[in-house]
């Protein structure tokens, strides 16, 4: 396969995660901002991979596997509480939720 | 296969950086998946295939499936769209970028302080990876089940339709 | 016998505890019988360790009595240790007689206080603290007990606390006495620096081997000691408290302000007598301080009107004759002096009291007369106590005691003759106020009637207190009256003798005879001013000069408006200044400070979720910063 060296692999995870992050806080609609953090995990999943690879042990793939179903538990919670969300605050604007100011 | 893999990783950057700045929900998404769909073929490049499938048939497969439905539960409008672009100003570019090229030249510096160390000489195929969760990591396979079941009654708890405040008494 | 030492003042002290925790549940004879019965017993053990001691004394006529530990640290060791010698013999048996016959008069002459216990309380604590003063072994014990006197004169001159006038003479009673107790702890602290220990003998024979003769230590020791007694013994500066404490009851005024605690000073200076020898300059002050006083506070005794004022100031003034005593080395005069004071003056004070309740809480003199045919026994008990106090000669106490002063001051090598012609011209005053006091209450019209006549349990103490202020003299008679030195012989066990110069036995006679002279030629001056011919006083005040002086002498020699204007009424203003404290700004400041990072924290909770994901992301950055260039 590929010999690709593995700071590069972490790199393109690096640059993932900050799309990610930056998704998480420009932007107000919250939908985007799960979609933002789904970003960043995938992203540390790949960090994840790519170090089981390097040390060529299925460790790593194992890891992604965990984060993988803790990714569907949250975006099947997260989910329900935007459509409680909605249903309560008619928008998906995630600054009208600031009750706990001050 | 070098280059599959740098170019795969600049579609997935190219994507990435799409989905965060598109101002209709589902254009994002679908830029989303593009980006997942690019990522599984890295992981696929690396040598393992296990989770290369994983990630189109979960992650983009039910995941983003599921954003999907809920997006076209919502029923958004135009106005969301119009809203959208009210918000997105450079203003509020400035600040997250800015914080995150420092996140990221950690990072970078991080990362290749030590030098390049090569990696993805073989595959790993799914036995060996079967072998090894079902063996030493058996233990967070229960645990990951247990939290989707957990993950199931929230959501339809959650998930369920009160009445409005007014007619009901008490807490739920 | 001599091991129940511990219960002379324990007795008293047991009664006080017993009075705070159950005396308003018992009944008036009962609180009487814990109040009066504790020193009466404390005076029984007294006279019983007395007899054994006289008869069978110890080993060099002293004996110690260790109780416990009180302090142990590091090389700081103090103990409750009673130290009985000549000396406190004589102190304890005057403190527990005169307190036994004045509580006993209290029964009856306090029954009608609403805080019949918490009188007899506080007496019973303040007689245990004046008994731990003299018994004690160490200058810590002293001064603990010198504490519970001074405690006891404030909590009992401010009795009557729902007048706020005592309470403003207690209070000022205190802290004036305050000034002489603060000298006095310093002077502790000195003597400890710098001779390693408290205890009395110890330190004693520790300064006369380590300090020379009129050191600068041996000087400032002495010096704070004596602050610490002019503070209790009302002497000069610190005097003024002692006629406003007068707004005590009166047998508060007889037992501490007359008998018992000013007297404490008196017994401080006696018992440290090495560090006064040791620093002449101060010894020389006392006597100075002692001559001045006595005068200033005759002449002021010349003018008061209230019966108790004209006994406050005669109080300070014999003290003064101690003090002078006291200064020239006379200490065995001294502590005479003191003993035959004790019982007149507590006679005249109790015989005051009796004037007093018997017309209807009169205390002007002027509004007094005749009234002699009316409360006889008072009368003649009470006459007895003021020839006492005038030194009338040859039967009474009085003349003993002051003569044998006098005497002292002109043979003493530290005395002069100035000092005995001011003692002289004390003597004059002295019988001039005192018994202008009695030609006005006793004798002349009837200006008010008796209201009621004092019950027996009141009169005892005043035949046997007069008993005393005759008998006593007879302890110690002068050579040429009989040379009985039966006192002096016995308190020269504990105090050092006189040393006086040689003198022709003429001298010494016509001394005597002018001595005696003296005092009667006062009272028969009386006699014509304030009896006879009531217009030439009159006529002298009425003068320019006269009524100047008048006013002068009334207002005590004008101590209290130098007080009130150059010491409380800057310090009344500083602290009116600092009204907002400017140590408090500190902590104002960091209160304010807090607050200031709370408003400012609390800011940052927009209740924004962005915000926070920036907070936390802000957070990641600056920590893996930390870990990656480190």
């Amino acid at each position: 396969m590929a010999s690709i060296p593995m700071e590069h692999g972490l790199v393109l995870a690096g640059i993932l995660f900050a799309l990610g992050l930056i998704g998480v806080f420009m932007r107000r609609n919250i939908i985007f901002i799960l979609m933002s953090i789904e970003i960043m995990l995938n992203a540390t999943g790949v960090a994840f991979v790519v170090g089981g690879s390097r040390w060529l042990q299925p460790d790593g793939q194992i890891m992604f596997i965990f984060i993988l179903a803790m990714a569907a538990a949250e975006v099947a919670v997260g989910l329900a509480l935007v459509l409680q969300f909605y249903h309560r605050f008619k928008t998906l604007d995630a600054d009208v939720a600031s009750k706990m100011k001050g | 296969m070098n280059t599959v893999f740098y170019i795969s990783a600049a579609v997935a950057i190219i994507s990435t950086i799409m989905v965060i700045t598109r101002l209709n929900t589902v254009h994002a998404l679908l830029y989303l998946i593009v980006s997942l769909l690019s990522v599984a073929l890295i992981f696929f490049v690396l040598g393992a295939p296990f989770v290369a499938a994983l990630e189109v048939v979960i992650y983009a497969g039910a995941i983003m499936v599921l954003f999907v439905f809920v997006i076209m539960m919502l029923n958004l409008g135009a106005e969301t769209v119009e809203q959208e672009r009210q918000w997105l100003t450079p203003e509020i570019w400035a600040g997250p970028l800015f914080l995150t090229l420092i996140l990221v030249a950690e990072l970078i510096y991080i990362f290749t302080r030590n030098g390049l160390r090569l990696c993805g000489v073989c595959i790993i195929e799914p036995k060996k990876v079967g072998i090894v969760l079902f063996g030493s990591y058996l233990l967070g396979v229960e645990l990951a089940s247990i939290l989707l079941l957990v993950a199931l009654i929230g959501a339809y708890h959650l998930g369920k339709h009160f009445k409005p405040a007014e007619s009901r008494k008490g807490g739920s | 016998m001599l091991k129940l030492l511990w219960l002379i003042p324990a007795l008293p002290l047991a009664s006080f505890l017993r009075l705070v925790f159950i005396g308003p549940k018992l009944s008036r004879s009962g609180i009487a019988l814990s109040g009066v019965g504790s020193v009466g017993l404390s005076t029984l053990v007294a006279i019983l360790i007395g007899i054994n001691f006289i008869s069978s004394p110890p080993p060099g006529y002293v004996y110690t009595q260790t109780l416990w530990t009180w302090i142990h640290i590091g090389k700081f060791i103090q103990g409750i240790s009673l130290y009985l010698d000549a000396l406190s013999l004589v102190m304890i048996l005057v403190i527990t007689v005169v307190s036994f016959l004045i509580h006993l008069y209290s029964v009856r002459f306090m029954i009608d206080e609403e805080g019949y216990s918490r009188f007899f309380a506080y007496m019973n604590l303040f007689v245990g603290s004046m008994l731990t003063l003299v018994l004690a072994d160490n200058l810590l014990l002293l001064y603990l007990g010198w504490e519970g006197v001074g405690l006891c004169s404030y909590l009992l001159i401010g009795f009557w606390y729902k007048n706020a006038a005592n309470g403003n003479a207690a209070r000022k009673a205190f802290i004036v006495t305050r000034i002489g107790d603060t000298a006095l702890a310093v002077g502790i602290f000195l003597i400890f620096n710098n001779l390693g220990t408290l205890q009395i003998q110890e330190l004693m024979k520790s300064a006369s081997q380590n300090w020379p003769v009129g050191s600068s230590l041996a000087f400032a020791s002495a010096a704070l000691i004596l602050g610490g007694a002019l503070g209790k013994s009302a002497q000069l500066p610190l005097q003024t408290w002692l006629p406003d404490a007068m707004a005590g009851p009166t047998p508060v005024s007889a037992l501490i302000h007359a008998a018992t605690m000013v007297t404490a000073g008196v017994y401080l200076i006696a018992r440290t007598n090495v560090l006064f020898a040791m620093a002449p300059v101060v010894q020389s002050a006392v006597a100075l301080i002692g001559t001045i006083t006595l005068l200033i506070a005759g002449f002021s005794a010349l003018t008061q009107l209230d019966i108790k004022r004209v006994l406050a100031y005669s109080t300070i003034s014999q003290i003064g004759y101690m003090f002078l005593a006291l200064g020239v080395g006379a200490w065995s005069a001294a502590i005479f002096h003191f003993m035959t004071h004790a019982f007149f003056k507590a006679l005249l004070f109790l015989g005051a009291g009796v004037v007093i309740k018997s017309l209807n809480d009169e205390h002007n003199m002027l509004k007094m007369g005749g009234l002699r045919k009316q409360i006889p026994l008072t009368f003649w008990t009470f006459l007895i106590g003021a020839t006492s106090l005038s030194a009338i000669p040859l039967v009474t106490a009085g003349f003993y005691s002051k003569d044998l002063i006098l005497l002292d001051t002109w043979l003493s090598e530290k005395g002069s003759p100035w000092l005995w012609t001011a003692g002289l011209a004390g003597a004059f005053i002295t019988s001039l106020y005192t018994f202008r006091m009695v030609f006005y209450t006793f004798f002349g019209k009837e200006k008010s009637q008796v209201r009621l006549r004092p019950s027996i349990v009141m009169t005892i103490p005043l035949v046997v207190l007069a008993i005393f202020s005759l008998a006593s003299g007879f302890l110690e008679l002068p050579q040429s009256l009989g040379n009985v030195k039966i006192f002096s012989h016995f308190t020269e066990e504990a105090l050092p003798a006189l040393s006086a110069l040689p003198i022709k036995t003429s001298t010494k006679l016509i001394i005597q005879i002018i001595a005696e002279l003296v005092p009667l030629s006062g009272v028969f001056i009386a006699y014509l001013f304030f009896l006879r011919r009531v217009d030439y006083p009159e006529r002298i005040i009425s003068t320019q000069l006269g009524s100047l002086l008048k006013r002068f002498w009334y207002a005590g020699w004008g101590f209290d408006w130098l007080y009130h204007n150059f010491i409380v009424k800057p310090f009344v203003w500083i602290a009116s200044i600092n009204r907002d404290d400017f140590i408090d700004l500190f902590y104002l400041g960091m209160a304010w400070l807090n607050l200031v990072f709370y408003r400012t924290l609390s800011r940052t909770q927009i209740g924004l979720v962005r915000w926070y994901a920036m907070g936390i992301g802000i957070g990641a950055i600056i920590t893996i910063a930390i870990v990656a260039f480190s």
